[in-house]
């Protein structure tokens, strides 16, 4: 009896979650020091995918660095490529003509739409429900043979090219997407009646992981993260990119800053998505995709393939890149994980002298131990599903 | 207000700090010496008018050869209340690689400010925890300078190695059981 009245000699637990590990979605290492099961500390290590895309693309011409911004995000590769674009695009002083604006809302709209259903599934599989990640990756699977169909690759898609995208859309693709999209809806429907109201996912997020919206902007937190805790910021509203200034949406914004609200407003934005991408269907002009400049454009493949001129044009291009006016610019798009900056810095020549990613969620992973401290270990799984980073781009 | 409005508020207001202001592409950016930035950043962030709460990004610049300050440090400064931006860029020279860290007026400088010092080898005074963050810690040089070879240095990374020499004997491994 006097043994048990003693109290406990308990010292604190080092543990090394990660890199390997399936909850972090990727090669995120953290380092947690426990007292009992409360997190202490805990200590984010990134850099295992570090690539050097930075340095590759101070290197590489413009046209031929725009695939290393597949390899950023390569759940939403699509919505890197458009970021990239859009960047370079501001650079030349060139724009994309209507059609290929609207073409690329759409395809960063089903980017954004997998890229959810992604973060849906991996993240309530995370906290224990099977069923939404099985039900979510079939959804997933028809964005993706749209995007095959599209462009003819799933992942790595590199389809919107500076000054417009590389081809036109089919009759038969559109039908296929508004199929998708009418029926879309219906689905979501399902995933929340699994998971919304369900009290064992309230319990895992209700209250947890819980940022007020004056830190979560001082952090610098972006897109659903940031939305999560009450602060209407979007990019695509603030500073309109593409067709979206034409077309109505709104921002669903979240009211307490935790994992829950989060939860709330990913699922708001995929149906947003799923209206804009309706609108885009219905409102698609016609006309040509690729803009006329063909000092700053790739000329059409068919004609590469038949005459010299542009043969010769292309080969240029690519290997010595266009004149570019010496200057700097930011410009900011919103992908699904959040505000993906491209920062150039040109010196006059056909390559970039400086090119920067700014990376969301490289800062939301700075974010986790002010999310995870004083909480419980089974809590940092969901702070790290709610933050919804992907470590390809994290590290670059 | 007007990206150039800002910059030249900042200039009536830090005169001597402003080396010059250039505008491309309706983006103004705002060349600054090291020496205040920390005092420039909280007026920018707590002047009501301008009220840049939001850190957009921060990186490091190598500029070898083409100015005499080989460095330089990038803000990239946005108010979500008042819906502008302003682009800074603060001048490190070579000798003495150092710049006050922005970390006291926004917290989300931490893991930018590591990746500058990581790249650039830009060491930021005040920062709680400046440590390499993408690269080993037992890295040599900085790899974003322009110096530094893209194909990477001649001498393997000894972590790496360590790696192949494990692999190695692990496949010499007989089990006798």
């Amino acid at each position: 009896m006097e043994d048990i009245e003693k109290p406990f000699e308990t010292r604190e637990l080092t543990i090394s979650m990660g890199p390997q590990h399936p909850a972090t979605h990727g090669v995120l290492r953290l380092v947690l020091n426990l007292d009992g099961e409360n997190v202490v500390k805990c200590t984010p290590y990134v850099g295992y995918l570090h690539r050097g895309i930075e340095k590759l693309g101070e290197n590489k011409t413009y046209f031929a660095a725009l695939p290393l911004s597949d390899r950023l995000d390569y759940i939403a590769s699509m919505s890197n490529n458009i970021g990239y674009v859009n960047a370079v695009e501001k650079l030349f002083g060139i724009e994309a003509p209507e059609r290929a604006k609207f073409i690329r809302t759409i395809v960063a709209e089903m980017s954004r739409l997998s890229s959810h259903i992604i973060w849906l599934g991996t993240h309530v599989l995370d906290i224990g429900a099977t069923t939404p990640f099985l039900l979510a990756m079939a959804q997933r699977e028809r964005i993706m043979d749209l995007f095959e169909m599209l462009c003819g690759a799933r992942l790595t898609v590199s389809y919107p090219r500076v000054g417009g995208v590389r081809n036109d859309i089919s009759q038969e693709f559109l039908d296929k997407l508004y199929e998708f999209v009418l029926e879309f809806p219906d689905r979501i429907d399902d995933y929340e009646t699994l998971v919304t109201e369900n009290r064992i996912w309230k319990k895992r997020t209700v209250s947890v992981g819980v940022i007020s919206p004056e830190e979560a902007v001082n952090w610098g937190l972006t897109g659903g993260t940031l939305r999560g805790s009450g602060v209407n910021y979007d990019v695509r509203k603030y500073a309109p990119y593409d067709a979206y200034d034409r077309i109505e949406f709104d921002v669903p914004i979240g009211k307490n800053g935790d994992c829950y609200d989060r939860y709330l407003v990913r699922v708001g934005e995929m149906r947003q998505a799923n209206r804009i991408l309706k609108q885009c269907i219905e409102k698609l002009p016609a006309g040509p995709v690729m803009a006329d400049a063909p000092k700053f454009t790739l000329p059409p493949k068919d004609l590469v393939l038949k005459d010299m001129e542009h043969l010769i044009h292309q080969f240029i291009l690519i290997t010595k890149g266009p004149t570019v006016p010496e200057g700097e610019v930011y410009v900011g798009t919103e992908v699904p994980k959040g505000e993906l900056g491209f920062y150039f810095i040109s010196d006059g020549t056909g390559k970039p002298y400086r090119m920067r990613v700014r990376a969301p969620s490289y800062v939301h992973a700075s974010v986790l131990p002010r999310l995870s401290e004083g909480g419980l270990i089974a809590d940092v799984i969901a702070n790290i599903g709610t933050i919804d980073i992907v470590l390809g781009e994290c590290d670059r | 207000m007007e990206p150039i409005e800002i910059a030249n508020k900042l200039k009536e207001k830090f005169p001597e700090e402003v080396l010059y202001i250039k505008e491309f592409r309706g983006q103004v950016s705002v060349t600054l010496k090291k020496g205040k930035i920390l005092e420039i950043c909280r007026y920018l962030h707590d002047e009501p008018d301008l009220y840049f709460d939001y850190l957009m990004d921060l990186c490091g610049a190598d500029y070898l050869g083409k100015k005499d300050n080989r460095f330089e440090v990038v803000y990239h400064l946005y108010s979500i209340k008042h819906r502008h931006m302003i682009r800074l860029k603060a001048e490190v020279s070579e000798n003495n690689p150092s710049i006050n860290s922005v970390m006291p007026v926004w917290v989300g400088a931490n893991w930018h400010e590591r990746e500058a010092y990581d790249m650039y080898g830009i060491i930021f005074n005040g920062h709680p925890d400046l440590r390499r963050i993408l690269l080993p810690e037992d890295w040599e040089g900085h790899p974003l300078r322009k110096d530094y070879p893209v194909k990477g240095p001649e001498k393997e990374w000894p972590g790496f190695l360590e790696v192949l020499d494990k692999a190695k004997r692990y496949s010499e491994f007989e089990w006798h059981g």
